[in-house]
């Protein structure tokens, strides 16, 4: 059976897309953003066992060769996650689509559908289409938070039964982009012309980062690729926060609403006509 | 007569709540009930509550008039003649609110203003500033936030109206409700969200619910109540779960001894405040509203509240750590239940020939809680501070609500993210439906209007007030009371759970 590596499962969310959605955030991502705010996420447990010492209620074991969490005796404090010096998390669940799929279930009235975010969740294509197959029969949506790097194209039985993805386009240059994120935006790009073809692009997503990015060089070219493909995608732009972010890593702080109302004009002036900015 | 002295010197009452206080303070001056010893004990312990109904009943505590025949028959004793625009229409409904008696003297439902209106919805901007200037009418003179107006299910241009009025008015009152049904348009819901998240109104009534027990012919008063149009209810008295439950030695005894001793001593002292009001007053034999039919006896009940249940569990259980208290372990959430259950039946004895609507019985009320009520929980609520995460939440509240017909309902502070977001809060309110439950409140943390337990205020009211300043609305006082003792700022904030 195909199995799903899941940091976390989040019941209700009115962040992850239109209305509520319960949210699936995958284990694992192929880039390491500068400025990523769940790090944790980014790679997989190699059961090192240093964050055992971590722990203060005994919620992590080590029984050879994985290191097991126990749900009901972790208080969620996330010592182990600042211990972990590889960006993972020992809480990441290898699940089932049956066993995400109760947990679905539970809130099935309350939900207008599921996300599924990372991490990057496309790097798990086979569990996402299996899971979406049977999301789609409780009548519900599904959403893909995604950051484009894996091509789409090429996964079409995932592209036929998801109903949307919100894509993140970090940088327009190939340059910045590899610098930030680790890899380059080819297939990004091509990702989001191929998405907004299908109709299937729910938002697309910058985040606003003084003095690290070049904004407004991004918003610009950005919001015209938009305008060109669907002017009514929505545009999100996103200030930088220093929350969960990895302070040794990335020197910003988060852009004031002068800038960002600034950043906004330029994606109006170049043709969006849905712009929002958080 | 220190007490009438005291009054006429108060520096921060105004005008007229001196003149109200005053008349309140002329009627405890008398004792004219059939009160038993024992029960008078249980009132003097603040264990049976009659909510300051005062010593003489001679109205109803909640009036309910059918408005609808208002509109159309017009009114002799009024001398109002049906309206034929929205000018007539508006003027003729605050010429009326002016006479419907409560224990506050002023209306707790003025109809379901959008139905009412929307016959004269004939040009739309004229509509929205005749409505416009009614709802400031009603705030500024119905000076007590448990007025109450109800909208829906249906769409209307009114709706709209009256929803676009409130976002721009930001005030307290009216209290409004919509009466929301699987047929009530997403739109016209999210319209209204949208407002809540603006001015903490309209609170979201299962209206599928309420039709069945109400034979459709129902409207929501006051806090929360589910009462019948063209009545009401003659009184509301509270039982105190929680100070109740410390005369227990186990729950047991509780169950079968206590609860059912003590409820059956609140019925009684309740009959006899209907008495008194029906037999007595002469309220039903001289008023208006009764003689041109827009209320009539028959359609009255009384409301059998209760509050402190949360409080009340945690006495029989181990509540020194949160994962065994009301609203988290099973074992307490059980026995809540339980004890529910067991009031319900002894609420059920009782029989009451006042009470026609409700064959002869009371309808149970979960009660939000009154400003002293330090470290007592509304109704069958989680304390604040205790709450737990949104979905359990709902799921957990819900199990109560199908014993209260005439009100009981949860309140949610969401962050102001979710103001993006309003389908959000509508999947929530249809899931929560879905579970059965009741009643559903919700605003935005970042308002000024904000539902202290079932009604609204202004935090900058509350400010005002508690620097000494007159205040237009009496609740402001009940507000800023709630915010001191029972910590209404610091309820849990929803945004991603």
């Amino acid at each position: 059976m195909n199995k799903g590596l899941i940091n976390r499962i989040i019941p209700f969310s009115s962040v992850d897309g239109p209305g509520n959605r319960t949210a699936i955030f995958l284990q694992g991502c192929n880039f390491n953003c500068l400025y990523c705010h769940n790090p944790e996420t980014i790679n997989v447990c190699n059961n090192c066992g240093e964050c055992l010492s971590a722990c203060h209620y005994k919620a992590l074991k080590f029984k050879a060769p994985y290191v097991v969490w126990n749900k009901v005796a972790c208080k969620t404090c996330d010592e182990c996650i600042k211990h972990c010096r590889r960006n993972s998390s020992p809480k990441a669940q290898n699940m089932t689509v049956k066993e995400v799929i109760s947990e679905i279930e539970k809130n099935k009235f309350f939900i207008s559908g599921i996300t599924v975010s990372g991490g990057e969740c496309t790097l798990q294509s086979e569990f996402l289409t299996h899971l979406f197959k049977e999301v789609k029969k409780m009548n519900l949506t599904c959403f893909v938070d995604t950051n484009g790097s894996v091509p789409l194209w090429e996964h079409k039985e995932l592209v036929d039964v998801m109903d949307m993805a919100m894509v993140d386009i970090k940088s327009y240059n190939y340059d910045e982009h590899l610098k930030l994120t680790g890899m380059v935006n080819t297939t990004v790009i091509e990702n989001v012309k191929y998405l907004a073809k299908l109709n299937k692009i729910y938002e697309i997503r910058t985040v606003i980062v003084p003095e690290v990015l070049n904004n407004k060089y991004n918003v610009d070219k950005i919001s015209k690729l938009i305008a060109t493909l669907n002017p009514d995608i929505r545009y999100k732009l996103i200030k930088y926060r220093q929350l969960g972010a990895r302070r040794s890593l990335i020197n910003s702080y988060t852009p004031s609403d002068e800038m960002m109302k600034e950043l906004c004009v330029i994606a109006k002036q170049n043709g969006c006509r849905n712009i929002v900015m958080v | 007569m220190d007490n009438i002295l005291e009054i006429i010197k108060n520096r921060t009452l105004t005008y007229e709540q001196k003149v109200l206080t005053l008349a309140r303070a002329a009627e405890d001056s008398i004792d004219v009930l059939n009160i038993e010893k024992d029960t008078q004990k249980l009132r003097d312990e603040g264990i049976i509550c009659d909510l300051f109904e005062g010593h003489a009943p001679y109205r109803p505590r909640y009036i309910v008039p059918n408005y609808e025949k208002f509109m159309k028959n017009g009114s002799e004793f009024l001398e109002l003649e049906p309206p034929k625009d929205i000018w007539e229409a508006t003027n003729s409904l605050l010429i009326l609110y002016r006479h419907v008696p409560s224990i506050t003297s002023f209306p707790v439902y003025i109809g379901n203003i959008d139905f009412l209106l929307e016959p004269f919805v004939v040009n739309e901007e004229e509509a929205f500033h005749a409505i416009k200037l009614f709802l400031t009418h009603i705030d500024r003179t119905i000076t007590d936030s448990f007025c109450h107006a109800n909208i829906g299910p249906g769409d209307s241009r009114a709706g709209r109206l009256i929803l676009r009025a409130e976002r721009e008015l930001k005030s307290a009152i009216p209290n409004i409700t919509l009466k929301y049904s699987t047929e009530t348009p997403d739109d016209f819901a999210i319209d209204c969200i949208n407002t809540t998240l603006i001015t903490a109104k309209p609170s979201f009534a299962n209206h599928e619910m309420f039709c069945k027990e109400f034979n459709g012919n129902y409207a929501i008063a006051s806090c929360y109540n589910g009462l019948t149009i063209g009545g009401g209810s003659y009184t509301l008295s509270r039982l105190n779960l929680a100070t109740l439950a410390k005369k227990s030695e186990n729950e047991d005894e509780f169950i079968n001894v206590i609860l059912p001793d003590a409820a059956r001593k609140m019925a009684n002292y309740m009959k006899e405040r209907i008495r008194f009001l029906v037999e007595e007053s002469g309220f039903f034999e001289t008023n208006f509203l009764v003689k041109e039919g827009l209320i009539n006896k028959d359609n009255f009940t009384g409301m059998f509240g209760m509050f402190g249940l949360a409080e009340c569990v945690n006495h029989f259980v181990d509540a020194s750590i949160l994962e065994n208290r009301f609203g988290h372990s099973a074992k307490a959430n059980v026995l809540g239940y339980k004890i529910i259950e067991k009031l319900e039946d002894e609420v059920n004895k009782c029989n009451d020939p006042n009470c026609i609507i409700t064959k002869g019985k009371y309808l149970l009320h979960a009660q939000v809680g009154i400003e002293t009520d330090v470290g007592i929980s509304p109704g069958c609520r989680i304390p604040i501070g205790d709450e737990p995460e949104l979905p359990n939440h709902i799921m957990q509240s819900a199990k109560f609500h199908k014993f209260f017909p005439s009100g009981i309902g949860d309140v949610f502070a969401f962050d102001s993210t979710v103001k993006s977001n309003p389908q959000y809060i509508l999947d929530i309110i249809k899931g929560a439906f879905k579970n059965k439950m009741r009643y559903f409140s919700a605003y935005s943390t970042d308002c000024d209007v904000i539902r202290i337990t079932g009604y609204l205020v202004k935090r900058s009211d509350m400010e005002k007030l508690d620097a000494g300043q007159q205040v237009l609305q009496d609740t402001v006082a009940l507000g800023l009371g709630s915010v001191k003792n029972n910590r209404v700022l610091e309820r849990k904030v929803r945004k991603n759970e």
